[in-house]
């Protein structure tokens, strides 16, 4: 069977995710990742290549060490995918506040 | 910045989870889901009908400024427990949409302070991410006007 690697597919994952918060911060090795975590090595390896095939980690060697890093614009994608939907929420709910503070002051 | 407002969407699921806190108590935030008038003006819609009770039914529907109806949608409540947790249909009408079981849980933080956590079950994953994707983003382009408009005022 052929799974079609995408992002979200990636980020469906809680162990794919924690690997992207970990690596946001500072580009790491395969073993330095592995390190946070209790799962076995191959697996976080499967994790990693995952995240690699669908461009949301990069490769870059450095002498004998490869070192992962966050690419950023694929992060975006995932980000604008939920963005308006969350926006739109967050819009409504401020009103929702902004109406009940007044409804409040009114009643006092 | 931690975003007041939370969308959790998993992929290969046919359902989502929204999360936001409120600076009110809880009572009010409760308020503001029964009581019509209320609801209305937050929801920038008309409230056509909405008993706001067990089997109870609702309904909104917003027109343009010509009069036309734009959005028409309804449902029934299964569940009405004031301040702690509202069960309901949604349902758009002339939409591909289908129907949506919302469960709205109200939960207090402090007195002045709670929390609501929206959970929204819909007919398939590929229901969900049509809703996630299609309407939202004139939703967003219409805030951003807003904005926009109150910035070129200050100008």
């Amino acid at each position: 069977m052929n799974l079609r690697r995408d992002v979200f597919q990636a980020i469906a994952d809680p162990t794919r995710r924690a690997i992207l918060l970990l690596v946001a911060s500072q580009a790491m090795t395969a073993g330095a990742i592995a390190s946070n975590f209790d799962t076995a090595r191959p697996t976080v390896s499967k994790h990693l290549q995952i995240l690699t095939e669908c461009e949301l980690l990069n490769q870059q060697q450095n002498g004998r060490e490869i070192y992962y890093h966050l690419n950023p614009n694929k992060m975006k994608e995932i980000a604008d995918f939920i963005e308006p939907f969350r926006q739109f929420w967050d819009d409504r709910f401020n009103k929702l506040e902004e109406i009940m503070k007044k409804y409040k002051n009114n009643q006092a | 910045m931690e975003l007041k407002t939370k969308v959790n969407a998993e992929d290969q699921k046919q359902d989502l989870v929204i999360t936001r806190e409120f600076d009110l108590p809880v009572e009010l935030l409760f308020k503001a889901y029964e009581d019509p008038e209320i609801v209305g003006q937050w929801m920038s819609t008309n409230v056509v009908k909405h008993e706001s009770k067990k089997h109870g039914s609702w309904q909104f529907e917003t027109k343009d400024p010509k009069g036309n109806v734009v959005f028409r949608a309804n449902g029934v409540f299964h569940e009405f427990s004031p301040n702690r947790k509202i069960v309901r249909t949604f349902e758009m009408e002339n939409a591909a949409f289908g129907v949506q079981l919302e469960i709205l849980d109200f939960e207090r933080l402090t007195d002045d302070t709670s929390k609501l956590t929206m959970h929204i079950i819909y007919e398939s994953i590929g229901r969900r991410n049509q809703m996630l994707q299609l309407p939202f983003a004139k939703g967003l382009s219409m805030a951003h006007d807003r904005i926009q408009e109150v910035m070129n005022k200050l100008k």
